[in-house]
């Protein structure tokens, strides 16, 4: 049975909301009260979640193998046909299409559920703030974006809907513009993500040309319509032996969209704008910048697992990738004192996870702990939120303590989100992490290892978190201290429902080993079936019970150790953190100046394009402008005087010398002619006398012959 | 109603014409009539271009509403005009960017508004001559007419260094021509002609003619046609006559000259000098290469250049030669994906660029200044200018759903198809773009006002308005729904790379969706 329904067929409703709430704000926000952004804005997105909702629960109707809705509303990119790698031809098409699977549907219900708390949330976090129709148009647009980037059925409509959850990020991170450290950190945000865009490009570009399709998969659409996807594709090309396991063209496919993987979701070495982007207001880095934008990586992999399973090398280097940044971040996120600096480098830490967990093939455990990060790490923000918001915008953890009982509904909740992050069960964390953990010890022991040290960090330096902003006395100034206040219940009831999200959303995926049947990874199944089934594709072969109680306990109890080693830290005071920091204080610095990433880019590569900049501005007034166009017109002035003086010597020498030469001729002549009538008369009287004097003897003949 | 429909390119041809005559007659210190009349005239142009599109065939080949009728007959000289979907574009372009050129000057220019209106709707006729005629005489005669109009523009209207950058352009230009000129004679000598029969010089008769010509006869036509193409372009290393003329040119000035100007060199080498290309592979593979490396260098040292610029129009105006570097390596990818990218990235550009220099220009004319560091902090004034310059600053630097990405992409698509480290090279431009141009907002933009002149001052007015939202709605529709103009240029694009690069066609069509990979999907299973 194929799903249909009235959600599946209005699947391109669910992104339509939001945008048309979007763009309502950006034109007209300015002539609206507040209560009318909110009714449009918040009510928008609840909109798509209600659509969104009904469509996945009409999906659910089918069997499972039959969850599938594709719609393509009309083709959208038609450059005329294309050459694909072995010569042959095919009409490239990029269309405007929706992609409703079991992946998308996790993607989607997180995308309007989370967004739509977050978004009640706002309207209370941002009641007293500056561009308040601003803000819900920019975090309207974002929810658009994102939607079509989680809908869209072809690579070239995820990567708008990428690039546009990037410039919204750009906007929002930048929305106190006012601020040069906020800008900065939207411009940062912006060109390192591009970075990644470009190999996100250059391999949708070699997806095009090896397959031939940018479109995920033909499933649920009509037979007759010519259609293809990468799945089909990637199929006949296995199965006519042109593409195999390890095929040099998958890997280098599977690395590139990964490299754009890891700029979106802040991997190493394209993390650095991450940290930066807190200084967007909170509810922006609740939604953006830890539950559903720095995702996308994770779920754009998932989404191309068909040619990830046939590249075994890319899979290696993704999963160290996330095992190297989820150790790295959790070591800077030990020693930092601003509460959503801790949480931004968790979030990358965690992310670390997600892709380690795709990295040895669980896929399906990859997308639960991205499903349960959003629930806990969205409360954690938000709950940061109002612990900033109650200490009137403090952010420093120096300067908090004690707040347990002047806030109590955000402190509990942000209590359950810090045990479910550190992995105590039964909460939402435990269930994710220990798949993911469980995964990896199959794969390489080694990578288990540095995620199960990671849970020991994070766990320590969550609750130090936890400790120093709730325990203790407070260390507020006194005017802060004053007006400490728990926050309205708009942000509150939005923490308590994540709260609750927090503890169940991991139940879902309960697993085998505990009694459950781990329903979450086996309604993921069928998207992750990949292109083979019985080829040598990663598998993971299940481990023995007694095992995985091991690694069970295992991670508890180093979860367990952290919490305690936090506890003598910052609870019980045992142990000064000062003296360790004096003890070390190089590898104290270290951590805290986040190991010099920063400047290290700057000096590598940021100054380096500003010198080759100036260099090349150089040589265009140098070189190109002052010896090619000042020299041509050097050559031509120099041509002039030239001829000039050909002109002058030569030419005119040689007519002048004929000249002269004729009137030296001529100088005998001149001299006699004086223009005086008496020396004329005195010559003609000579030459009288010399005529008669030659032809004296002529004459006299003559005369005599007269005679 | 029926000659117009003969006579369509004629009447949109000289409709600026009629213009620039009646404001002769117009005494001198009536600027306000002058005003009206050459705005009137830059709408009427803009308006009987309109026809064009409703009567063009997409689907048919060749050229459509031709004219013919003899000129110089001595010389086979005609007055010869006809467009295929790719001039139909630019000539849309010209008469809409004229449009708003136009309108963008009612307050901007206060000097000799006579001439300056006159120069303008000249400068027109000259642009869409070049574009529609079919007769390397004309042609020649249009593409020199339009310097003129243009280095006065830039010269008497420009800013300080003004009678520097006029004559820059215009040498720079003429020395490009001369070359053209000489190579457009060799064509007409060297092409076959009838005993007894007068030659010609008919573009199609004489680029048909071309294919007979040995090869080394036609690598020297393409580098002649090449260096004058490749100065409009401007291609690297002759583009520094760009940022001087944008710079120092009026607002109009700069839009058309970045909007449609720059485009003469990209449609000369999709007209006269892809048929020019020699047929054995070796020969053509270098001059592949020579315009490829170009291109690339073009598109990563201009958008580097970016990056130090102090002035505002500086940089716009070198961000131009990033940008056609990316429409000349889809032209030599010689691939249909390519071909079709760079005429929408040509449009694209005059679009995105016209609209950076006219936001330019409203800096300008309330500031008397284009230095990056006399402003910062203009959207807390500006508000709405700050919106609309976002989107202007996005769709140059290829944000998807705004015009930029599809041409960059449909561009690196064909490139990728010849050369994966062409298509690599290209991104990177496609990185810095994001940065200069992102750097350059935030620092005017953003942070607090840090100049007392900038406090107060207006946002945009009515008539900004109307000069910018056009672009701005045109760059959405390219953006979202590209698909129309596509389909005009599907058929010229086709046309060129049959001719061009026959071996292209000549590749199976991959059916990808034959039954056998049904069966095999099974198989599997």
């Amino acid at each position: 049975m194929t799903p249909s329904g009235y959600f599946l067929d209005h699947l391109w409703m669910i992104p339509l909301f939001p945008l048309v709430s979007a763009a309502l704000m950006l034109f007209f926000g300015k002539q609206l009260p507040k209560a009318g952004v909110n009714v449009f804005c918040v009510g928008s997105v609840g909109l798509s979640f209600i659509y969104a909702l009904g469509a996945v629960l009409q999906l659910l109707a089918a069997d499972p193998e039959h969850r599938v809705a594709q719609q393509i509303m009309f083709e959208w990119l038609t450059p005329g046909p294309m050459q694909m790698t072995g010569g042959h031809l095919v009409r490239f098409v990029a269309d405007w299409g929706l992609l409703l699977d079991p992946l998308s549907c996790v993607m989607v219900l997180v995308v309007t559920g989370v967004g739509f708390l977050i978004h009640v949330y706002s309207a209370g976090y941002m009641a007293h703030e500056g561009g308040y129709y601003r803000f819900f148009g920019y975090m309207n647009l974002f929810m658009f974006a994102m939607l079509t980037l989680v809908l869209a059925n072809n690579l070239l409509l995820m990567f708008v809907g990428w690039e546009g959850v990037g410039l919204c990020s750009y906007l929002l991170i930048g929305f106190y513009f006012l601020k040069k450290s906020a800008s900065d950190a939207g411009k940062k945000a912006f060109i390192v993500n591009r970075i990644g865009d470009a190999g996100f490009l250059l391999g949708l570009l070699l997806t095009a040309v090896t397959l031939g399709t940018i479109r995920f998969t033909s499933l649920g659409l009509p037979e007759a319509g010519g259609y293809s996807g990468i799945l089909q594709s990637l199929e006949a090309a296995v199965h006519a032996g042109t593409l195999g396991y390890g095929a040099h063209v998958l890997t280098a496919i599977g690395l590139l969209l990964f490299v754009g993987a890891a700029g979106k979701s802040a991997q190493i070495p394209l993390y650095v704008w991450l940290p930066d982007a807190m200084e967007g207001p909170t509810p922006v880095s609740a939604l953006i910048h830890a539950a559903t934008m720095v995702t996308a990586g994770v779920y754009m992999v998932v989404r191309m697992n068909a040619v990830y399973q046939l590249a075994p090398f890319a899979l290696d280097v993704i999963a160290v990738v996330g095992a190297v940044t989820a150790i790295f971040a959790a070591s800077m996120a030990l020693v930092q004192n601003d509460i959503k600096k801790v949480l931004a480098y968790s979030t990358i830490s965690q992310l670390g996870y997600m892709f380690m967990a795709l990295g040895v093939g669980a896929f399906a455990a990859g997308i639960f702990h991205l499903m349960t990060h959003a629930f806990f790490k969205a409360l954690l923000f938000l709950g940061a939120g109002s612990v900033i918001h109650a200490m009137s915008g403090e952010q420093d953890l120096r300067k908090m303590g004690g707040l347990w009982s002047k806030i109590p509904k955000t402190a509990t909740t942000f209590l359950i989100a810090t045990l479910a992050i550190c992995g105590a069960p039964p909460f939402a964390g435990f269930f994710s992490k220990d798949e993911i953990l469980g995964n990896s010890f199959d794969r390489y022991r080694s990578l288990w290892f540095v995620g199960f040290i990671t849970a020991g960090m994070t766990a320590f330096y969550m609750f130090r978190l936890f400790f120093l902003a709730f325990s203790g006395y407070s260390r507020a100034d006194e005017h802060v201290e004053k007006h400490i206040h728990e926050s309205p219940p708009s942000m509150t009831v939005p923490l308590m429902v994540l709260a609750g999200l927090s503890i169940v959303g991991g139940w879902i995926g309960w697993p085998g080993s505990l009694g459950g049947e781990n329903r979450f990874e086996r309604f993921l199944e069928p998207v992750l079936a990949g292109a083979v089934s019985e080829t040598g594709a990663v598998k993971i072969a299940h481990h023995a019970k007694a095992t995985e109680y091991l690694l069970m306990l295992l991670s508890i109890s180093i979860a367990g150790a952290g919490i305690w080693l936090a506890y003598e830290f910052y609870r019980s005071k045992r142990i000064a953190p000062e003296l360790l920091a004096e003890k070390w204080p190089r590898a104290y610095q270290l951590l805290l100046h986040k190991y010099y990433v920063d400047e290290i880019y700057d000096a590598l590569i940021v100054n380096r394009v500003k010198d080759l900049s100036t260099l090349f501005g150089l040589f265009d007034a140098k070189v190109i402008d002052g010896v090619g166009v000042n020299g041509a017109g050097w050559l031509a002035r120099f041509g002039s005087r030239v001829s000039m003086w050909w002109d002058k010597w030569v030419i005119d020498g040689l007519l002048n010398f004929g000249a002269k030469f004729l009137q030296l001729l001529s100088f005998p002549v001149r001299l006699l002619q004086s223009g005086m009538f008496s020396s004329y008369a005195m010559v003609i009287l000579i030459g009288l006398v010399v005529l008669l004097a030659y032809y004296g003897h002529h004459m006299q003949t003559l005369l005599r012959g007269v005679h | 109603m029926d000659f117009l429909a003969h006579h369509i390119l004629s009447v949109v041809l000289f409709t600026p014409l009629v213009g620039a005559l009646l404001l002769l007659f117009v005494p001198r210190e009536r600027d306000a009539v002058h005003r009206i009349v050459g705005n009137l005239f830059g709408a009427l142009g803009f308006l009987v271009s309109l026809p064009l599109l409703r009567w063009f065939k997409p689907g048919w080949g060749g050229f459509q509403f031709e004219e013919t009728a003899d000129w110089i007959p001595s010389i086979g000289a005609k007055y010869h005009l006809g467009i295929d979907g790719i001039s139909l574009l630019l000539v849309m372009l010209t008469t809409f960017l004229g449009m708003i050129a136009i309108l963008s000057s009612w307050s901007a220019i206060k000097l000799r508004q006579k001439e300056y209106y006159i120069l303008l709707l000249l400068l027109q006729v000259g642009m869409i001559g070049v574009f529609v005629s079919l007769d390397f005489f004309l042609f020649y005669v249009f593409w020199e007419v339009m310097l003129v109009p243009m280095y006065f523009l830039i010269g008497v209207w420009g800013s300080d260094r003004r009678l520097y950058a006029a004559i820059k352009f215009f040498l720079y230009t003429l020395a490009g021509s001369v070359v053209m000129l000489l190579a457009i004679l060799a064509l007409y000598f060297y092409a076959p002609v009838e005993p007894g029969a007068t030659r010609t010089f008919d573009i199609p008769t004489l680029l048909a003619a071309a294919q007979t010509f040995t090869d080394p006869l036609k690598v020297w036509l393409f580098w002649g046609f090449f260096f004058a193409f490749a100065i409009k372009v401007p291609m690297f290393p002759f583009h520094t006559w760009l940022p001087d003329a944008h710079t120092e040119a009026p607002t109009a000035g700069s839009v058309i000259l970045a909007g449609v100007l720059l485009k003469m060199g990209t449609y000369g080498f999709i007209r006269f000098s892809l048929p020019l290309l020699p047929a054995d592979t070796a020969m053509r593979a270098k001059i592949i290469h020579i315009v490829i490396f170009l291109s690339l260098v073009g598109i990563i040292y201009g958008a580097i250049v970016c990056l130090m610029q102090k002035d505002m129009k500086r940089l716009i105006a070198y961000s131009s030669v990033s940008h056609l570097g990316f429409c000349t390596l889809g032209i030599f990818a010689l691939n249909p994906n390519g071909l079709a990218g760079s005429v929408l990235q040509q449009i694209n550009h005059g679009i995105s660029t016209g609209a950076l220099f006219l936001i330019v220009g409203v800096l300008y004319e309330r500031r008397h200044t284009r230095l990056i560091s006399e402003f910062g902090g203009l959207a807390t004034p500006m508000p709405n200018f700050a919106a609309i310059y976002l989107i202007v600053s996005l769709s140059s630097l290829g944000m998807p759903l705004l015009n930029g990405f599809i041409g960059e992409f449909t561009i690196l698509q064909g490139a990728f198809q010849v050369s994966k480290a062409w298509a690599a090279w290209g991104s990177l431009g496609v990185v810095l773009g994001a940065a200069y141009l992102l750097w350059l907002y935030q620092r005017v933009m953003f942070g607090p006002v840090t100049q007392f002149a900038n406090e107060e001052l207006p946002d945009l007015n009515l008539r900004e308005y109307a000069t910018l939202v056009p672009l701005v709605i045109l760059a959405f529709w390219i953006g979202i729904y590209p698909k129309p103009f596509f389909a005009l240029i599907d058929k010229p694009v086709q046309e060129i790379v049959h001719r061009v690069n026959p071996d292209f066609y000549k590749a199976e069509h991959a059916n990808l969706a034959a039954p056998e990979l049904q069966a095999s999907r099974v198989q599997v299973k």
